[in-house]
């Protein structure tokens, strides 16, 4: 087996506040494979963005990761110098935010955001810089880039936008991207669009995706692996398919069933009944026991770990502690 | 761009004609001017026939018009206190108070933006919070507090700079500069400093408001995600940003500096137009008054002119079809 691009283990996130510490992200571990998607899905407030900003190093202050560490391609990259961080940055982690309005500085050249980036980063010739830049828009699908590239952010759409955005990720040639619900701010139609430009211009690069969403739509069509999120804990991780086909947390089985089925019948969606707990009431035990319908008295107490229920798959649920202690069922 | 910039020309032909008509009513209705001009014996009679010839028995509006007429040409009458032409006495006092003014501003925009930029990247320190509450200081005490404070301690106590006046001056033309000798410059410290001191705190801590803001957005995030350095995220995508309302306020500030550079002109007797205005109050010579005034509107429209125009050099936004998309 190869070694993981990126590793991260036991990563936790926390916020001093005066109402005692908040943990954001508690405890997560997972690898991502060279060249693999990793989607990574959950509510919103799961600790989703926030693992995301872990890794490249970007939390705001005055959130922390209090414990774990973050190895990408072996070498610890949690609690470098900034300096040595800002050669990660970029370099061999990019990233993409959500909201393709925002993420460009409306005052600079798309050509000026671009080539700064990538001088920054290779040591090559304005001249060369700007011939990359050209090449990487006419990649990303932006119609005549030689003439766009002197444009300003706000003479493109926000499609068109999400591309630049993506160009600019990708225009170092890191191994890993983190694309942080990259289509949520975008209409329907272009999602697809976008996600579909993501994945081939990744997989030309050989470049990693960490691919953070509520979408489990996208992520079925993209991904290679899935992590689904709760209150802060992977509570299921493993490969697309078989989650989905065989969701095995009650959470994840929730979640699944919530996607709609073309030509299936038309039944309801299921609904996973009451909200995500705050962060600063998150239930004893498992996060999840007030919710779940086959909660048991163990998950009220302990804390579930990640069980390792089949190759490739753990599952951080009580239901699945062998010996098999089958909870009774409340529905 | 153009066509944007004509509009705003348009605007301010009307400001200025606006404010001219102000001019006019106090020039000739403040106090009459026959009464102002002749002694206590003159004949009702004499009084009449100069009131003829001043032209003050035409309508009004023909009046107003001979007012604007020969203000467009420059002319504002004659002074009553000093018998001159009020132009040529502004223009001899103008020298003095632009370069004053511009020192200030020169002083007042480096400060505010050095000092913006470094209380809102180092939050939390302890320097910052010194310059925060001594900016507190800067924008609650008042100019001739400050600029007695000033002489007191640099002329009277310590005596390195002089405590009045311009110096030597020098004459370029017509304009006589006080920045080319050492007296001259020795001289314009202190008045400068005083006459500074509310607007670089202002700038300063408009400045850090939007820094701070700024920094918080996503495109500085963005940035970062890509690994660019600390200096050019700062000064080049952040200070960039925080300009628009920066230029807004200079600008203004400019104008207000120019115009309110009275006390400043007072404390330290320079030899400025607000000085001029002053003493013109003093004895009630309207001329010099309504001239004052037209020019000080002047100086504003010209100045809200040019920072119309810096705002397209810096925000592209607002370049778009003639400016329609940014408003």
């Amino acid at each position: 087996m190869t070694e993981p691009l990126l590793s991260v283990r036991g990563l936790t996130v926390e916020f001093p506040t005066r109402r005692g510490v908040l943990t954001a992200v508690n405890n997560v571990s997972f690898d991502i494979m060279p060249g693999e998607v990793l989607g990574v899905v959950g509510e919103s407030g799961a600790g989703k963005s926030m693992t995301g900003s872990a890794i490249i190093g970007l939390i705001e202050r005055p959130g922390r990761i209090a414990a774990g560490e973050i190895r990408l391609q072996g070498e610890r990259i949690d609690g470098i110098s900034p300096s040595a961080m800002r050669t990660v940055r970029g370099r061999r982690i990019g990233m993409i935010f959500q909201d393709p309005l925002t993420s460009l500085n409306p005052l600079y050249r798309i050509s000026d955001q671009i080539v700064e980036t990538i001088r920054t980063h290779l040591p090559i010739s304005l001249a060369e810089a700007r011939r990359r830049a050209i090449g990487l828009l006419d990649d990303v699908g932006i119609p005549d880039a030689e003439r766009r590239i002197d444009d300003y952010p706000h003479q493109f759409s926000g499609g068109m936008r999400q591309r630049v955005v993506i160009a600019l990720a990708l225009c170092a040639e890191p191994d890993l991207v983190i694309a942080d619900e990259p289509t949520t701010a975008l209409d329907v139609s272009v999602q697809a669009q976008i996600i579909d430009v993501m994945k081939r211009i990744c997989a030309d690069r050989g470049a990693a995706i960490m691919l953070i969403t509520h979408d489990m739509g996208v992520i079925a069509e993209t991904a290679n692996r899935v992590a689904v999120l709760y209150a802060g804990r992977v509570v299921e991780i493993g490969p697309v398919r078989d989650v989905i086909k065989d969701a095995r947390h009650p959470y994840s089985v929730g979640l699944m069933g919530a996607i709609p089925k073309l030509g299936g019948d038309a039944e309801r969606l299921t609904q996973i009944p009451g909200s995500m707990p705050r962060l600063s009431a998150i239930p004893q035990g498992c996060a999840f026991n007030p919710r779940c319908e086959r909660v048991f008295d163990r998950c009220r107490v302990e804390r579930p770990e990640p069980i390792a229920v089949a190759p490739q798959r753990e599952v951080a649920c009580w239901l699945y502690d062998e010996p098999r202690s089958d909870g009774r069922a409340h529905a | 761009m153009l066509a944007l910039i004509i509009r705003r020309l348009a605007q301010s032909v009307l400001v200025m004609l606006f404010v001219a008509l102000i001019a006019f009513v106090m020039f000739r209705y403040v106090g009459d001017p026959i009464a102002s001009m002749v002694g206590v014996e003159t004949r009702i009679a004499e009084q009449e026939i100069m009131r003829d010839r001043l032209g003050l028995n035409d309508p009004v509006f023909m009046q107003f018009l001979r007012f604007i007429g020969n203000a467009v040409q420059g002319q504002f009458g004659i002074s009553y206190r000093l018998q001159q032409p009020v132009s040529e006495l502004i223009m001899s006092r103008l020298p003095a108070t632009i370069e004053l003014a511009f020192a200030s501003a020169t002083i007042a925009l480096i400060g505010g933006v050095a000092l913006g930029v470094f209380t809102a990247l180092r939050q939390g320190s302890f320097a910052t919070g010194a310059i925060m509450a001594a900016s507190l200081v800067g924008v609650s005490l008042p100019t001739f507090l400050i600029g007695i404070a000033l002489i007191y301690i640099f002329a009277v106590e310590l005596g390195w700079l002089p405590s009045f006046g311009r110096g030597q001056v020098v004459e370029l033309g017509w304009w006589r500069t006080g920045l080319l000798t050492e007296s001259g410059l020795r001289s314009i410290i202190l008045p400068a400093i005083t006459l500074s001191l509310f607007q670089l705190t202002l700038i300063m801590r408009l400045v850090r408001a939007e820094m701070l803001e700024v920094m918080r957005t996503e495109y500085i995030r963005f940035a970062r995600a890509r690994g660019l350095s600390d200096k050019a995220i700062n000064f080049g995508h952040a200070l960039r940003n925080t300009l628009v309302p920066v230029i807004t306020i200079t600008g203004l500030q400019l104008g207000s500096v120019i115009a309110f550079a009275i006390v400043t002109e007072t404390v330290f007797q320079w030899p400025g137009v607000g000085s001029l205005f002053i003493t013109s109050v003093q004895v009630v010579d309207v001329p010099v008054m309504a001239a004052y005034l037209m020019f000080i509107a002047f100086v504003f429209v010209v100045i809200n002119l040019i920072v119309d125009i810096l705002y397209f050099a810096v925000d592209p936004r607002l370049r778009v079809d003639g400016g329609a998309a940014g408003k």
